[in-house]
């Protein structure tokens, strides 16, 4: 049996585990304590569940417990990387690199110390929205102090070359942050072997409850130090002050072992399902186009265009279907996705896009569903489209003149 | 988002979805947007030339919901008036109709403007008629 809406927007966020919310509930009932509380029992139990997602969230990653800094999600965790280096690194230099495709949370801090002063270097994508490491090593100046790439887009899915970039940062003493969002618990992270100094991560985005992540930072080789941005009680060794939200750390800790135990099995299902969808459109829809990189790419990331088929309009054709496009008239600032525009994929194609995102809990049944869906209503929306009967007619839509308003 | 009922029901059931030959001599086009903004709207209109009223119309669209409800909707409301009459229908009141909400108002005015646009383009088709008794249904502008 169906379940509608059908979720396929794991990239926004997922649902939590059972076993995850299992691991919760204890804290919320009658292990109430505050992890700070030394002298009773009360405060032992919450700080003993936080010394162990401590480690579960360090297993994951190839970090060392010490190393894991807990706060409220990726936002705060990106910008607490850029703004915390940046402020400390401030002497040696005020040169960062980024990358235009990089989420909010990672270009507004940047715009932010731009305006105080810092110099940023946004690097251009290819059409598959990604940066290569030639292309970094000719950005980095002597006053680089920081690097912010992340490791995988949250639209198109496109995997950067992290482990040459951080290889690039050693050499020059750039500090390496990524906003790991999306690939932590999807694809192997190893911030050892990819040379990442700050890395972010979001407990929603892996099955785990809103509101909790991590920013991991070096310790060793070199150490890295970042500002903090709360000021108090100096919980997390000075770097994030607050009380710990300490049902959500134990969720983080127990949504990282899961995704750490079962990452090859949830790789196998998520490619899957995107194999189905992807033979379906591509053998029954002409006009389609994969936006992303074919190879380095999360698994469970599908993102199409269907040309002469605006995407808010064939949202609403499959609305059992719960998705997300690029196009503008599904912002509520009419702004079209920004990845997408980087990408230099053409507007039109910005316009026609949608992000199936495929998860732990999708079914084969589920993108069956949502790939006959889809079709029956492209085909039936382009039966409406001028751009598509002009098409048709062998009219080429760039020689036309538009009226633009 | 969620849609009006109108919106919703011109979405799913869209009236006069279709075109005319563009070459016809009583068929006004109108092609308004640009596929870069996720607009298109084509209106077509056929018109009763002893009468000047309009018998029938057909859209086809693309861009969101609202467009596509609004471009249904200035195709039903054009059947049947007169050409000054059809000039005088405004986005307005396809927002009223509708419902639209303030985000989605611009799709109501390419509504308008498609309109517009066909009845100027079937004007023209008639004034070149007259003039050089050969139309070729091109645009005449010189
Ligand atoms: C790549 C990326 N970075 C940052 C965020 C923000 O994460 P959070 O919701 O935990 O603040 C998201 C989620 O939308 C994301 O996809
Ligand atoms: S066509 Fe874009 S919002 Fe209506």
């Amino acid at each position: 049996m169906l379940k509608f809406p059908i979720y396929l927007d794991n990239h926004a966020t997922t649902p939590v585990d059972p076993r995850v919310l299992d691991a919760m509930l204890p804290y919320f009932k009658e292990k109430f304590g505050n992890a700070a509380s030394r002298n009773h029992p009360y405060g032992w139990e919450a700080e003993e569940a936080v010394s162990m997602a401590r480690e579960q969230c360090a297993n994951l990653i190839h970090a060392d417990p010490k190393e894991i800094v807990f706060t409220s999600g990726s936002t705060e965790s990106n910008n607490l990387a850029i703004k915390g280096a940046a402020e400390m690194y401030k002497e040696k230099g005020k040169h960062i690199i980024t990358a235009n495709t990089e989420h909010k949370a990672v270009l507004d801090p940047c715009k932010h110390l731009e305006a105080l002063g810092f110099d940023v270097t946004y690097l251009p994508v290819d059409k598959m929205g990604r940066v290569s490491a030639e292309q970094f090593a000719e950005a980095v100046r002597p006053d680089t102090i920081l690097a912010s790439l992340m490791f995988a887009n949250n639209e198109v899915g496109t995997i950067h070359p992290i482990a040459e970039i951080g290889k690039i940062c050693k050499e020059k003493n750039i500090i390496f942050h990524t906003d790991a969002t999306q690939a932590t618990g999807k694809v192997p992270v190893d911030v050892q072997s990819m040379g990442i100094d700050l890395l972010s991560v979001s407990a929603h985005k892996m099955y785990g409850p809103k509101g909790a992540g991590f920013l991991y930072v070096r310790r060793k080789g070199p150490r890295v130090r970042i500002a903090p941005i709360f000021d108090g009680g100096g919980h997390e060794r000075g770097m994030r002050s607050g009380t710990l939200n300490v049902p959500g750390v134990a969720g983080l800790g127990k949504a990282c072992e899961i995704c750490k135990n079962e990452m090859s099995k949830d790789r196998a299902h998520a490619l899957a399902l995107r194999k189905i969808m992807h033979d379906r459109f591509f053998n029954e829809l002409d006009f389609i186009s994969l936006n992303g990189h074919p190879e380095h790419r999360l698994p469970g990331n599908f993102n199409v265009s269907f040309a002469y088929v605006e995407g808010e309009a064939l949202m609403m054709g499959i609305k059992e279907i719960a998705v997300s496009s690029g196009s503008a008239c599904t912002s509520a600032s009419l702004e079209p996705s920004h990845v997408l525009r980087a990408m230099g994929v053409g507007e039109d194609a910005v316009h026609t896009s949608i992000r199936y995102g495929i998860g732990r809990f999708n079914t084969v049944e589920e993108v069956t569903y949502a790939a006959n869906k889809t079709i029956e209503a492209v085909r039936r929306l382009r039966e409406m489209s001028p751009l598509y009967e002009m098409v048709k007619d062998g009219v080429d839509l760039a020689s036309v003149k538009w009226t633009s308003h | 988002m969620a849609y009006s009922d109108k919106v919703i029901d011109h979405y799913n059931n869209p009236r006069n979805v279709g075109s005319f030959k563009k070459e016809d001599d009583e068929v006004g086009t109108g092609v308004v947007g640009a596929p870069e903004c996720g607009d298109v709207m084509k209106l077509q209109i056929k018109v009763d030339d002893t009468t000047g009223v309009i018998t029938d119309a057909k859209f086809k669209t693309f861009g969101c919901g609202s467009a596509i409800a609004s471009s249904s909707l200035a195709t039903e409301w054009v059947k049947g008036k007169t050409l000054d009459e059809a000039m005088q229908i405004t986005n307005t009141a396809i927002v009223e109709e509708l419902a639209l909400p303030p985000i989605k108002i611009h799709c109501s005015v390419l509504a308008e403007d498609a309109i517009k646009a066909a009845i100027d383009d079937y004007k023209k088709k008639k004034a070149s008629v007259g003039a050089h008794s050969s139309a070729d249904g091109t645009d005449s502008k010189s």
